[in-house]
């Protein structure tokens, strides 16, 4: 009788939990990437790498004991189409955090959603910075952890004096720029010596504009290109390069917008020799990134598939998360986001990755030459990993400002010579 | 005779010696450290520079085909890359290796400043090299990294050296030295001399002297050659951008013509002409998927292809959706921008939404070099050619055959075409077809020169549609002398207003132009004009 009654508890037990498991809701995990327009090109590969980790992460059973749950949204590379889905996210579906955005102008349309709504965004791509939001992670690279450095490289290393500032028109290659123009400034180059350049979305005809770089530079000072010129563009730059005769040797280009994925696209033999600053290439060698590349080619079930920063930013995001929610024992907003700061995660670099007060990472920097298999070759590295700034200190507005969002300032934006939070604008 | 052997000995030991220490030297290469490797270069090149092992070795290293085995250290370069295999052979003894996997070697890595330092070491020895163009390319190094060493070796070239065109490099190389170098009468006949020469090297150097040179009469002697040298440069910097515009003018008119077939002659506004560009391009790109050996000449044997795939796409748009359209030109304008969102996403789905990588063939890279301050480029240069053959070809076509005898009839009154026994649905599908395959050629010239990815063809379609209609709908000429003009017009407004900007302004110019002339520069005349 004992034994029966003790099978009977078993089972009833047995029965509880399986009820309970089918009870258990799943964790959602919104993932807001372009899956077609102009951007599609970049970003579906993020989608991908998402589903990837989340798929991963349920073999491991989840998180807090419960499956994730992927829901994909398209907002078809349409800035204010991004603002609306993520409402829907957060009103509809209930997502517990989003991975998402590219450009930042998507991220602009999306912050005051999120930020009304509580919600909960990692954004993977590196941006221009004078950002700071409570519920926005930044897993990409700041000004000071990718411009910053990749100038220094070039007058340290190879002792470049004049400078021809790149980029395509729109918020990230302007700040960016007006960012390095001060700085190169402090540095003692000359206003002469500066020529910046801005060009629209997918512009095709170089000629002119590299006929004038070659002039630019055959002044007789070492000269190199810092380009922040985005997407589709690139190359029919680096064709037009080529075909003028302009190689890397002579007037080196350092592209911020440039990765492996790009570069599949490309016929990479004039370009080989000029330069990239990230904070991940494939080629880092490590036992994560040969584990990470391995579980990526199959998963995307295509040998030839290359992996890119953005998609180590968002991996690091991602393990981030899931650490947070695993430390703070739920998917509460406020509470994982208190949880976020000072969670470290091996980068696949060979590193470690930290959250920083200001919601940015602790990140190497590493300057790569393009190689023609279309890959990078580290030519240098810092020491060891930069922290993340959000607000430039070379710019007059935002010199003085600092973001930390632990208690007792909380503040995206603290001047610390007023001792002010400026808040909301 | 003992001594004659003990002599002969010796240089076989020397030479052996010598062998062995090539070897044994380059085995610095085999670091991880860039400086260290730099160090090693300038020994090697001060060593053995009489070797030709030596060039041979930097040249692989130059093209980074240079290997060594992990096992033992043999320095080897690759012959054949068999999927993850390499055949490899062993730099010093010729010999083939065998067949071993990839990850058994490691490549021996250069960046920028290596790769500049070897060019520049390859340059010297290259000098005496049989080929023509390498002695160009290593007079031109010569000039751009002036050194007073290589002077006596500059003198004894200029003395042998027949070609006109390496000479003159080596005579501004020598003219430069002198006026950099040395000083008195000697420098400022060179001075003097440098105001003939064009290239920037000379221009620095002349800058270098009027700015830091102290003897008044050696500073207005540069000071004169500079201007002389300023003006020349300026004449072929104008003659630069006449050929910059007359480039953009020809992709802007490979991209029209097709729509002014269709459009300027049918009155069909077709959204997804660009679409039709696109097609080509991929086309171009599948071509050499196809043939990966014989890329040189993907391009042309691309052009018929292209011309046949997006025709017969424009024929299936025409049977199927444009047919049922006529006379309802709004309804036609949201069918065709359906389609061509609807072929976009169809090449998505089947190539992905990447962009493909197209080869571009030896001969439509570089650039012609007319002299050092004005030199054409190849590509550029071809599809101005191109697109000029393409136009005289569609304007056989409509003004010269029966064709378009019957083209013209059907679109200037239909029924009385039809009256005289033309079939007009044939016609407007033949029409349409012509068009669209245009279409698809200059998506052949364009995958040179851009992307191809599956917006290739919405950058255009704007662009397409102002050329047709600027230069007079339903005129050829119209559309030659638009595009061709709108490309000057940009290109010479470019470095006064900047890319953004000059976009902005030639925009607001059509639009006031159209305003005062609607029906553009070359409206069609007499009574069909009316319609």
């Amino acid at each position: 009788m004992k034994r029966f009654t003790k099978a009977l508890a078993a089972s009833a037990l047995l029965s509880l939990t399986i009820s309970a498991a089918t009870a258990a809701e799943t964790i959602k995990v919104g993932v807001l990437h372009s899956l077609s327009g102009t951007m599609a090109i970049s970003e579906t590969t993020l989608k991908d790498t998402v589903l990837m980790l989340i798929e991963e992460q349920n073999k491991k059973g989840g998180v807090l004991g419960k499956k994730l749950e992927p829901v994909v949204v398209d907002p078809a590379s349409n800035w204010p189409l991004f603002a609306e889905k993520m409402r829907g996210l957060l009103t509809k579906d209930k997502v517990d955090v989003t991975f998402g955005c590219w450009t930042s102008v998507s991220r602009k349309s999306v912050l005051p959603v999120v930020e009304e709504l509580n919600g909960l965004l990692f954004y993977p791509v590196q941006y221009e910075g004078e950002e700071s939001s409570k519920n926005v992670f930044y897993t990409g690279a700041a000004p000071n952890q990718q411009a910053i450095p990749a100038v220094d490289y070039l007058i340290n290393e190879m002792g470049v004096k004049r400078f021809v500032l790149a980029g395509t028109d729109y918020v990230y290659p302007r700040t960016t720029n007006k960012v390095l123009e001060s700085y190169l400034k402090t540095k003692g180059v000359a206003a002469e010596d500066i020529m910046i350049n801005y060009t629209p979305f997918g512009h095709s005809d170089w000629q002119s504009i590299v006929s004038d770089i070659k002039k630019f530079g055959s002044a007789g000072k070492k000269t190199a290109v810092v380009s922040t010129i985005n997407g589709d563009a690139n190359v029919p730059f680096y064709k037009e390069l080529g075909n003028q005769g302009i190689s890397s040797s002579d007037i080196p280009v350092v592209a911020f917008s440039v990765g492996e994925e790009e570069l599949s696209g490309l016929d990479t033999k004039p370009l080989v020799g000029h330069l990239a600053a990230w904070n991940y290439f494939q080629s880092a060698e490590s036992k994560a990134n040969a584990q990470f590349i391995k579980t990526w080619k199959e998963y995307i079930k295509d040998n030839k598939r290359v992996t890119n920063d953005p998609m180590e930013a968002t991996y690091i995001g991602f393990k981030m998360w899931v650490k947070a929610v695993e430390k703070a024992g739920t998917t509460d907003v406020s509470k994982v986001t208190d949880a976020m700061v000072g969670i470290s995660v091996p980068n696949l670099t060979g590193g470690t990755a930290t959250m920083l007060k200001n919601h940015h990472l602790t990140k190497p920097v590493l300057i790569g030459e393009i190689q023609e298999d279309g890959q990078f070759e580290t030519v240098w590295e810092t020491e060891g990993e930069v922290a993340g700034d959000a607000w430039s200190d070379f710019l007059p507005g935002s010199k003085d400002l600092i973001s930390d969002w632990t208690k007792p300032v909380n503040c995206g934006n603290y001047n610390t010579v007023t001792k002010k939070c400026i808040g909301a604008k | 005779m003992k001594i004659f052997k003990i002599i002969l000995l010796n240089l076989l030991i020397l030479s052996a010696s010598l062998g062995a220490t090539l070897k044994e030297d380059s085995a610095k290469l085999l670091t991880k450290s860039f400086k260290t490797k730099e160090k090693a270069i300038v020994e090697l090149t001060s060593k053995y520079s009489k070797d030709e092992k030596l060039e041979f070795l930097f040249q692989k290293l130059l093209k980074g085909e240079l290997y060594y085995t992990k096992s033992d250290k043999t320095i080897v370069y690759v012959k054949q890359k068999v999927e993850d295999n390499y055949q490899t052979i062993d730099i010093f003894t010729n010999e083939d290796l065998k067949l071993s996997s990839k990850y058994d070697f490691k490549k021996i890595k250069i960046n920028n400043k290596l790769r500049s330092i070897i060019k520049s070491s390859l340059a010297k020895i290259n000098l005496f090299s049989s080929n023509e163009d390498t002695r160009f390319k290593s007079a031109k190094n010569l000039l751009t990294n002036l050194d007073i060493k290589n002077e006596e070796l500059i003198n004894e070239v200029l003395a042998t050296e027949k070609s006109s065109k390496v000479k003159e490099v080596l005579e501004e190389t020598s003219t430069a030295l002198i006026a950099k170098f040395k000083i008195g009468q000697e420098q400022k006949e060179a001075i003097k001399k440098l105001g003939d020469y064009l290239s920037p090297k000379s221009l620095e150097v002349l800058t270098e002297i009027s700015t830091t040179n102290e003897d008044e009469e050696i500073v207005k002697l540069a000071k004169t050659s500079l201007a002389s040298i300023e003006t020349n440069r300026s004449f072929y910097s104008f003659l630069e951008q006449a050929f910059f515009g007359l480039s953009m003018g020809s992709v802007l008119l490979l991209a029209a013509i097709g729509l002014a077939v269709t459009f300027g002659v049918m009155k069909v506004i077709n959204m997804a002409h660009g679409e039709l560009i696109m097609i080509g391009a991929y086309t171009t790109y599948a071509l050499q998927q196809i043939m990966p050996n014989l890329i040189e000449y993907s391009i042309i044997v691309a052009i018929p292809a292209a011309f046949i795939v997006s025709g017969l796409v424009g024929i299936a748009i025409e049977r199927l959706v444009i047919r049922h359209l006529y006379g309802r030109p709004l309804e036609t304008l949201l069918a065709t921008f359906g389609i061509s969102l609807v072929l976009q996403q169809i090449v998505r789905t089947v190539f992905s939404p990447l962009n493909q990588e197209v080869k571009t063939p030896e001969w439509m890279s570089g650039a012609l070099e007319i002299n050092s301050a004005l030199s054409l480029t190849y590509n550029r240069l071809y599809i101005i050619i191109f697109s000029i053959i393409v136009f005289l070809f569609v304007l056989y076509i409509l003004n010269k055959t029966s064709l378009g005898l019957k083209v013209r009839a059907v679109s200037q009154n239909r029924e009385i075409a039809r009256a005289m026994g033309i079939k007009a649905s044939w016609i407007d599908a033949i029409t349409f077809g012509l068009g669209s395959g245009i279409a698809g050629v200059a998506g052949v010239a364009l995958s040179q020169l851009t992307n191809v990815g599956p917006n290739l063809g919405q950058a255009y379609i704007v662009d397409s549609f102002m050329v047709v209609v600027f230069g007079g709908v339903g005129n050829l000429w119209g559309t030659l002398i638009a595009a061709f003009t709108l490309g000057e017009f940009n290109k010479f407004l470019e470095p006064v207003a900047g890319a953004v900007l000059a976009k902005v302004i030639i925009l607001v110019f059509i639009i006031l132009f159209i305003q005062k002339r609607p029906r553009g520069l070359f409206p069609q005349k007499g009574r069909d004009a009316q319609d």
